[in-house]
């Protein structure tokens, strides 16, 4: 099958031969078919054109976005847009090849932008955006061929998928935007191609990147056992009591060095030992571990799918009945999965049907609110939430809070029917989640 | 204690801070590996993969690289190439790729040398400086024997890689004997609570903190931890089953039932939390100690029956484990003990109690090793924090057996030896990508075969001019190559069987040939990422390399790992 593609711009489509010898690598590749090429491929013109012309989007300027945009620069692309609200932190140099110690502090996408775009000469245009993906509206996104994600938020991804599925119109093959995410963990990763409403999108596999358990409060507050359970407790506890008022700045050294002085007091209290500095740094933060070699190997992954996708000079993944994801784990060996994830017809986002949710009848709505935020097909943390006939409860506006409020020591039995559906809405995603409350009981 | 200062601020270092995202992985000792290893680079080809490889090297701080290319930069580097631009058409591909790689980290040297590679390598002691060396294809056959040889003769890493078009592939050679201590097995895998067989100081410690336990109020009965429940529950067990404990899959289900079924319901949460885990961990920690074949394995090496002088302190500390575990047929207790819920003091107390066990057992290992050391008159002592690492891994040390790679000859069999039979198998495999490998060995060799219409000694690549013509000559390498190796085997492959793996190598040939050579920055920035992760795997002695080549296919988007 073949995919219309927009994003168009005004570039001189096809450049004087003698420009063409910079591509001389790609151009053998494209001037010929192969075993596996679609019998529908012309070699030549076509696909170096559809390069030329073709507008991407890369979302993240980070350790993937980096090694994306070098990625499509070196491929043929010309048209690159790139979006990060982040500035460049000191631990992000042993990566994020595109920034120089004397980069620190500024923009990420500009200075990678100013960087691809120089490197690679005349020919190639880098666009930034320092700023929030959420900044941009529909028509903002609708002018790429696709978009390329190396984010390290699943929200954000969660966000960036709502908006491209929402803008699907099945009478205009033009709204349809292909989008690669790749992401990575350490010596793990995955890359993945998404057609929206098509194939299995960001939040049919929701359940594939499950939070991590939040240790009970109880344990922090009178039995921590382990020494994240000191420095959990004086971040969340600690600094509550003693620092109120004062925002907490995981990047100020000083607040830091609190935390980490009040976790090993406790942790000397309770006898328990292994509280550093740098663990302190990385509980409060959440830092997941990162390295050069992965990212290359995730954002390569994508940016070939991106190219294959746009010249068809081979088959690509993620066309519906093909694979679609491709898992990596590099600590033991080298070891890829390959698969097709399936679309599930309940999926919030996606599906027609809402999705079936376990719920104890006996919780109240408060509790089962509470409950969503960790919930691996869920992972909501500010829902609103409504039947059909009537509103449970609502984040915002103030007096519709007030008005619903008393419903939230309620049990759910007095709320809802058995398998009554319910809409839930969340501040962070431009769209309803459906689902379905079935009693375990 | 009130008056006594805070401990001083302990905030990291600047390179602590640059290289904090990595040193979580690998940690200090890692990185100072990295730190003191010197990289060559033989650049040949169109010498993308090679690039991106160092970079990725370049990045977290390995000590030195050099990039011995003698190339000149060409219109068709511009484009595929991030690390050269168009200033410097013309000049050397070594010198300018070398300084645009040295600007991403100002602690690491790099170093280039413009000379080709003829004769580079023949100065004496050329390769000497290097710890560990790279090679891209195409490069001659002579060239690649040679440094196979100094790999072999000096136990230095050597890596052969080719990226063409969407394939590509590498190839290790590791020293005969490379062991690894610190794999860093999941979390999940390491635990070992020697329920089945507990020490006294485990028994007396779960008896005090079970003790009245059906009697006990609900706030200390949901704070026992599950380790002594789990042992109280098994002495249940044992009274109704001839002290047998859980043998089976059935009898370990009816051991859980009877855990799960003694939990307490009339809880605020109607269940306990210390009771769920307990029932969780049923299937997982009732199983012999049992060591993995592979650490059998190690014991069996003649390097660990053989001990003498000049032994690593590897195979000194193996032989006294293998002593240990012949005398107690159990490992050395790893000694950490998996979160639970239980009540803090109790819970340092069990930590304390596995912990000492372990210092036990290490003591144990570390007085065995001296002794060796002294029946063999090693004068240099294993140093001890390395027997304590070798006795927390114990249950998951590896020992790689590198051997060197295939060599291409123009018109040679290629050899198979003790793996013809297990290849033979797997080239019938469906998905298998063997016929990758397949097809790089016949392009090798279709590339090492002089060109009777052409002058000098120039290789040629497949596909460079005419496809057309050259596919049909590297299906037919091919297929002879795959007939080999089935004859080597001693087997017989039968059709459809043999017709399909003949057509899948020949797609596979026919997509690198298409590609003439030409390197995709794509498959070259994926393959030097992956490269790039096996050599610090290496340099650093932790996790798993790969033994001993990888493919991937970048149409489908998948890889496989081969023993050939």
């Amino acid at each position: 099958m073949t995919l219309a593609m927009t994003g168009t711009v005004e570039l001189e489509p096809s450049q004087p031969s003698n420009a063409r010898a910079k591509w001389k690598h790609m151009d053998t590749v494209l001037d010929r078919s192969g075993p596996f090429t679609d019998p529908d491929f012309r070699p030549g013109e076509t696909p170096k054109e559809s390069l030329a012309r073709a507008k991407v989007l890369v979302i993240g300027a980070g350790g993937l976005g980096c090694e994306m945009l070098k990625d499509l620069a070196s491929s043929g692309f010309r048209d690159i847009h790139v979006i990060d609200m982040d500035t460049i932190d000191v631990s992000n140099l042993n990566r994020q090849f595109l920034f120089r110690q004397e980069d620190v502090g500024k923009f990420k996408a500009e200075v990678a932008a100013q960087r691809v775009e120089k490197r690679s000469g005349s020919g190639v245009k880098i666009t930034p955006y320092c700023g929030k993906i959420q900044d941009k509206d529909e028509d903002y996104y609708k002018q790429f061929a696709m978009i390329i994600c190396g984010l390290d938020s699943i929200e954000a991804r969660r966000w960036i998928n709502a908006t491209l599925v929402g803008m699907v119109d099945e009478e205009d093959p033009d709204s349809l935007k292909p989008l690669i995410d790749g992401g990575t963990e350490g010596f793990k990763g995955q890359a993945r191609v998404i057609f929206p409403t098509m194939t299995s999108c960001i939040e049919c596999q929701l359940d594939m990147h499950a939070p991590r358990a939040a240790v009970p409060l109880c344990t922090l507050a009178t039995i921590p056992r382990q020494p994240q359970h000191c420095i959990e407790w004086a971040h969340i506890i600690a600094w509550e009591e003693e620092r109120k008022g004062d925002i907490l700045d995981t990047d100020d050294p000083e607040h830091i060095t609190w935390l980490y002085q009040k976790a090993l007091k406790r942790a000397e209290q309770f006898n328990i030992s292994g509280v550093t500095y740098s663990m302190t740094q990385g509980v409060v933060k959440n830092i997941i571990p990162a390295i050069a070699s992965t990212n290359a190997i995730v954002a390569a992954a994508c940016c070939n799918e991106a190219f294959k996708i746009i010249t068809s000079c081979n088959p690509c993944l993620g066309l519906p009945g093909t694979d679609n994801y491709m898992m990596y784990t590099g600590d033991e060996s080298v070891y890829t999965y390959t698969f097709e994830h399936q679309k599930k017809p309940d999926c919030p986002v996606c599906g027609n049907l809402s999705r079936p949710l376990q719920v104890n009848q006996d919780s109240t709505l408060g509790e089962f609110l509470d409950s969503l935020t960790e919930r691996p097909e869920a992972q909501l943390k500010k829902p609103t939430i409504r039947t059909e006939a009537k509103s449970l409860y609502y984040q915002s506006p103030p007096s519709l809070e007030e008005q619903t409020r008393h419903n939230l020591s309620k049990k759910l039995s007095e709320l809802v029917e058995n398998g009554e559906e319910v809409a839930i809405q969340d501040p962070a995603f431009p769209t309803t989640f459906k689902y379905k409350l079935v009693f375990q009981k | 204690m009130e008056n006594e200062i805070p401990p001083a601020l302990q905030g990291p270092t600047a390179k602590e801070k640059k290289y904090d995202r990595q040193l979580r992985l690998w940690g200090a000792h890692g990185q100072m590996a990295l730190e003191e290893s010197h990289i060559l680079l033989i650049n040949s080809g169109p010498g993308v993969v090679g690039l991106e490889t160092l970079k990725n090297l370049v990045l977290p701080g390995i000590g030195n690289f050099t990039i011995q290319d003698s190339a000149v930069v060409t219109q068709a580097d511009l484009g595929v190439n991030f690390f050269l631009e168009d200033k410097h058409m013309g000049q050397f591909r070594a010198e300018h790729t070398c300084n645009l790689l040295k600007e991403l980290n100002p602690d690491v040297e790099g170093h280039f040398i413009t000379e080709p590679v003829e004769l580079f390598l023949n100065k004496p002691n050329a390769l000497k400086p290097y710890t560990l060396v790279l090679v891209t294809a195409p490069i001659r056959p002579e060239l690649l024997s040679q440094l196979s040889s100094h790999a072999n003769a000096t136990n230095t890493p050597l890596f052969y890689i080719h990226s063409v078009g969407f394939y590509s592939h590498f190839a290790i050679n590791l020293p005969l004997a490379f062991p690894v201590v610190d794999t860093h097995p999941s979390p999940e895998s390491t635990t070992d609570l020697r329920l089945l067989n507990p020490w006294p100081e485990l028994v007396q410690y779960a008896a005090e903190k079970t003790k009245d336990l059906e009697s006990m109020n609900n706030e200390d009965h949901g704070h026992v931890p599950y380790v002594c429940l789990l042992l109280y529950y098994l002495g249940q067990w044992r009274k109704d089953h001839d002290g047998r404990v859980p043998q089976d899959y059935k009898e370990k289900t009816a051991f859980r039932n009877l855990v799960s079924d003694a939990a307490r319901t009339n809880t605020p949460e109607g269940s306990e939390e210390n009771y769920d885990e307990a029932v969780a961990a049923v299937l997982k920690s009732l199983n012999p100690a049992e060591p993995s074949s592979a650490v059998k394995e190690i014991f069996k090496a003649p390097e660990c029956q053989r001990i003498d002088e000049q032994s690593p302190s590897f195979w000194i500390i193996a032989r006294a484990i293998s002593n240990f575990y012949d005398k107690h047929t159990a490992l050395p207790l790893p000694g950490s003990v998996p979160d639970m819920k239980a009540r803090s003091a109790d819970y340092v107390q069990l930590q304390n109690v596995y912990k000492t066990k372990a210092r036990k057992d290490i003591a144990e290992v570390l007085e065995d090793v001296r002794r060796i050391e002294e029946e063999v008159g090693k004068k240099t002592k294993v140093d001890e924090k390395e027997v304590e690492t070798f006795c927390k891994n114990a249950a998951h040390v590896k020992l790689i057996r590198g051997r060197p790679f295939h060599v291409v000859q123009a018109g040679q069999s290629i050899k198979w030896g003790d793996r013809a039979k297990s290849l033979a198998q797997m080239l019938t495999f469906p998905g298998s990508l063997l016929p990758l490998y397949i097809a790089f060995l016949a392009y090798d060799e279709f590339t090492a075969t002089p060109n009777k219409d052409s002058l000098g000694s120039a290789s040629q690549i497949p596909g460079a001019a005419d496809a057309r013509l050259d596919v049909e000559n590297v299906i037919s390498v091919s297929r002879k190559i795959i007939d080999d190796l089935i004859n080597e085997a001693g087997t017989f492959i039968e059709d459809p069987e043999y017709s399909e793996v003949l057509s899948t190598t020949a797609d596979f040939v026919k997509e690198l040939v298409r590609a003439g050579g030409a390197e995709l920055h794509n498959i070259s920035a994926l393959t030097g990422g992956l490269v790039s992760q096996e050599v610090i795997k290496v340099i650093t002695e932790q996790y798993i390399p790969v033994d001993n080549t990888c493919v991937f296919d970048g149409i489908r988007s998948k890889s496989e790992v081969i023993r050939v």
